[in-house]
């Protein structure tokens, strides 16, 4: 009897790759490599049910199995749609897959504080590469943004609510490899916020994990608060025994001293061991661990400007001198900006102010 | 007055029927005992499948076809829940036949259970309306009383319980597998599908999810068959809908028509919504509930070819989105010349915004950026790449989204923008016009 499973053959932006039948798309693309891969914001392979919800990684399928060769109507979620026989994926190759997602670029940033020189995720934050790699730099929005109440969660996590972009990878991660899960997500739409149940601390031995699984600024480590730029230390891998998790991490210095200690990320960011509270909070000095050497960085990111003679990258020349001379007062002709101000004066303007802040404050209620 | 069929609201008005004395006496119940006692529940599924009748929540899938892909795998529950959290803006026809005539609704239940196989069926209700609830289960109590639910139905050896769950007031509860979250006690977020709730739905167990309309018919179809059902509409559009009627006309109110009437006749008859009110004229309709694209009233009386417009599944979506728009679920709001399209959209736009699950980022961020865009153009603070810019987050989120929410929304603003974007640049070119109170374009600029 032939027990090997049969394999299914997909083509994906042009690259075929055999894989077993119930992998997702995303997962077949990433067999092939980093150049087809799909970026992800939400899905995170060690965590079940995560994806499906940020849309990163829409993809066209442009022939659906070889038995059944429609295209799909719509671009579909890549992490979460299993492949079948024969079925021809168009990612970077297509132009709407290409243009959705400077959409969904778009659409992450809007709500986003981009208070990257002040967030201790810049750097290794996947919507600085999400939207390096795939946005449009331009921004279109106008309107005030979003904002929510600061939120006290514990001695070791640090929440900015602002930051987030409700991947809900945290919320997974509480429920999967905690024991009890005191934080969710509240309320809806663009108001749904990452909080404590009752303004509950979170406090459990592996809570740290939720940290290290959030692609942006929104769970960081209070430890390690405003201490360095992640690309100014250098990261060692080391482990240690520990009876209550694998014990093998990153540590990261700065000089000889630790700063801080994370999981170990793939190529794809994910952690595929969590580690515990006392190994990620508590163990701060070199004497703690077995150092086995340093940390495979690629070149491609940031923290690898520190190790790879960063004297020998070439300044960019021409910045000061292009931007003084392109700086020009901005010519805002927009009609508001004429006569905003005596709009703003008119008795018409203030009744029907006083009207919809009644408007809305009743219907808010 | 032509003489209509009335499926759904033949009882109301007759004193008493919320009773299930009087509602017995009046032929109720007659179409569970046919069902259970002559029929099997293939028989009765052939029957829903002749009948040809469509999903009535809005989406207008055939009922029974939704019936014939429910998985039955050896020894796991199957469930039935009836979709009744109805919280369109524009659609109160649920609660219209509920509060009227609770027994129909429980009628069409066992009718669908006992077809369906399910053991235990859910009517997930609207949190709001705690009064339909307290009615519901004053009925479900009778009927159980009289032996037509619980253990051993008419002796048939089937059982049924009936669970009526009030929900927590979210549109987005409405979407039926948000509904199934909700109805397990969870967030009401909408799934990723496939798993369809056919396969996998409420506790991971095959599941039907239907609209109260459309379970409602399962009565009349039982005891007059499918065919005769079929044969009253038009073409694919078979049976009577149920029409929330609102707006600037004269007689609001639900409306139990024929699919296949024409909109002129619907709209200026005085056997259903007897014109606009006095001393105005139409200027745009929304057929089908706030979802779906909005229409100018030239459109909505003709389509695009020359046609009379037909209340009809087909015939209200000719012309595609370019000239047509959906029959949804039957929300038919009116608006005479002095609707502002600018704050109409607004407000939907803002009802999407604030019910957004929040899941998915093109809906959770674009429909808060459009409710924003739209209120400064309404408040005299637009700017003209305005539009297009609404254009484009309206196209990124349309079916970029995990649940039909996101086109839910983008489809008001675009179409209002297709048909009435002469409004828009009206309030952009001239602020001052448009932030005086009960501003509303006339047709032609006005000089400033
Ligand atoms: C955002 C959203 C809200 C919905 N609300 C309702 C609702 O209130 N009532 C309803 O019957 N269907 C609603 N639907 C449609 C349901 O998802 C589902 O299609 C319907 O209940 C199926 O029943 P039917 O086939 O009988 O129409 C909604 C869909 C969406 C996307
Ligand atoms: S806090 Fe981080 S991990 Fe949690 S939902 Fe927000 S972005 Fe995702
Ligand atoms: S489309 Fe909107 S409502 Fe639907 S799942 Fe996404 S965020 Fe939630
Ligand atoms: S990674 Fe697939 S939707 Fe987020």
């Amino acid at each position: 009897m032939d027990i090997k499973p049969e394999l299914f053959k997909v083509t994906i932006d042009g690259i075929e790759v055999e894989v077993s039948p119930g992998t997702s798309i995303l997962q077949a693309a990433r067999k092939i490599g980093t150049e087809v891969a799909p970026p992800a914001m939400c899905y995170y392979k060690p965590l079940e049910k995560s994806g499906g919800k940020c849309r990163a990684c829409l993809v066209k399928v442009a022939q659906g199995s070889t038995n059944d060769p429609r295209p799909m109507p719509k671009l579909v979620a890549s992490c979460i749609t299993p492949v079948q026989n024969g079925m021809v994926v168009e990612n970077f190759t297509n132009e709407q897959v290409v243009d959705t997602r400077k959409g969904i670029v778009e659409f992450l940033l809007i709500n986003h504080p981009l208070d990257c020189p002040v967030c201790d995720q810049a750097g290794e934050c996947h919507l600085q590469d999400f939207a390096f790699e795939n946005g449009n730099g331009v921004q279109r929005f106008e309107e005030e943004r979003r904002t929510f109440e600061k939120e006290d969660i514990g001695p070791y996590i640090q929440l900015q609510m602002n930051r987030c972009i409700l991947c809900y990878r945290c919320v997974f991660t509480a429920d999967q490899i905690t024991d009890g899960r005191v934080h969710g997500v509240m309320n809806r739409g663009d108001h749904a916020e990452i909080s404590t149940y009752i303004h509950k601390t979170i406090d459990n031995d592996f809570s740290g994990n939720v940290i290290d699984v959030c692609p942006v600024g929104a769970l960081t480590d209070k430890t390690f608060r405003f201490k360095n730029r992640v690309w100014f230390t250098k990261p060692m891998e080391a482990h240690r025994d520990c009876d209550k998790c694998c014990g093998k991490v990153h540590l990261w210095y700065k000089g000889d001293e630790i700063i801080r200690v994370t999981g170990r990320k793939n190529q794809w960011g994910e952690v595929e061991d969590f580690i515990c509270n006392t190994c990620r909070f508590e163990m701060k000095k070199t004497s703690d661990w077995i150092v086995t050497g340093p940390v495979n960085i690629s070149r491609h990111s940031v923290i690898s400007a520190n190790k790879y003679a960063a004297n020998t990258i070439k300044k960019p020349e021409f910045a000061l001198d292009y931007a003084a001379e392109h700086y020009k007062k901005i010519n805002d002709s927009r009609p508001y900006n004429k006569n905003l101000d005596e709009i703003k004066a008119s008795e018409d303007y203030k009744t029907l102010m006083e009207q919809n802040e009644n408007y809305l404050n009743k219907s808010q209620n | 007055m032509a003489e209509s069929i009335k499926i759904l609201t033949d009882k109301i008005g007759i004193e008493g029927i919320e009773n299930f004395d009087v509602y017995r006496k009046n032929g109720g119940y007659k179409a569970v005992e046919k069902a259970i006692k002559k029929m099997s529940p293939d028989e009765v599924l052939d029957e829903v499948k002749k009948s040809g009748v469509r999903g009535r929540g809005g989406a207008g899938f055939p009922m029974g076809m939704k019936w014939g892909f429910l998985a039955k795998p050896e020894g796991v529950p199957r469930y039935l829940v009836c979709n009744a959290d109805e919280s369109e803006p524009g659609t109160f026809k649920d609660h219209y036949l509920m509060k009227s005539n609770p027994h129909l609704l429980i009628e069409g239940m066992i009718i669908s259970s006992f077809t369906l196989g399910a053991n235990t069926s859910f009517i997930y209700v609207r949190g709001e309306l705690m009064y339909v609830i307290y009615i519901l289960e004053k009925a479900i109590a009778e009927a159980k009383k009289a032996g037509f639910l619980g253990k051993n139905i008419l002796g048939s050896g089937y059982d049924l319980q009936l669970v009526v769950q009030p929900g927590g007031g979210a549109y987005i509860c409405g979407e039926e597998t948000a509904l199934l979250e909700s109805l397990e006690g969870k967030r009401g977020n909408p799934r990723n599908k496939p798993p369809f709730p056919a396969v996998k739905g409420l506790y991971q167990c095959p599941t039907v999810v239907n609209n109260v309309e459309s379970i409602s018919t399962t009565p009349w179809i039982v005891l007059n068959g499918g065919e005769s059902y079929s044969k009253i509409g038009l073409g694919r559009s078979t049976g009577t809908k149920l029409i929330s009627a609102s707006g600037h006309i004269n007689n609001p109110g639900v409306y139990e028509i024929e699919l296949g009437l024409p909109v002129e006749e619907f709209i200026y008859s005085d056997d259903y919504l007897g014109g606009i009110r006095p001393g105005h004229e139409l200027k745009a309709v929304v057929a089908g509930g706030s979802s779906v694209p909005i229409l100018p009233a030239a459109l909505i009386l003709k389509t695009a070819d020359g046609n009379s417009r037909l209340m009809s599944y087909e015939s209200l979506s000719e012309g595609g989105f370019q000239s047509g728009t959906m029959l949804g679920s039957g929300g038919f709001i009116a608006m005479d010349e002095t609707t502002c399209i600018v704050r109409n959209t607004w407000n939907f736009a803002r009802f999407y915004h604030h019910e957004s699950c929040g899941q998915c980022s093109p809906c959770r961020e674009g429909t808060g950026w459009m409710d924003k865009v739209l209120y400064r153009i309404e408040h005299g603070l637009g700017n003209e790449r305005d539009i297009d810019l609404l254009v484009d987050v309206a196209k990124r989120i349309e079916g970029n989204t995990i649940c039909p929410l996101g086109d839910a929304a983008a489809w008001p603003v675009a179409s209002a923008i297709r048909h009435f974007r002469d409004e828009f640049e009206w309030h952009i070119k001239y602020p001052n016009e448009a932030i005086k109170y009960q501003a509303v374009y006339k047709g032609d600029m006005i000089k400033v």
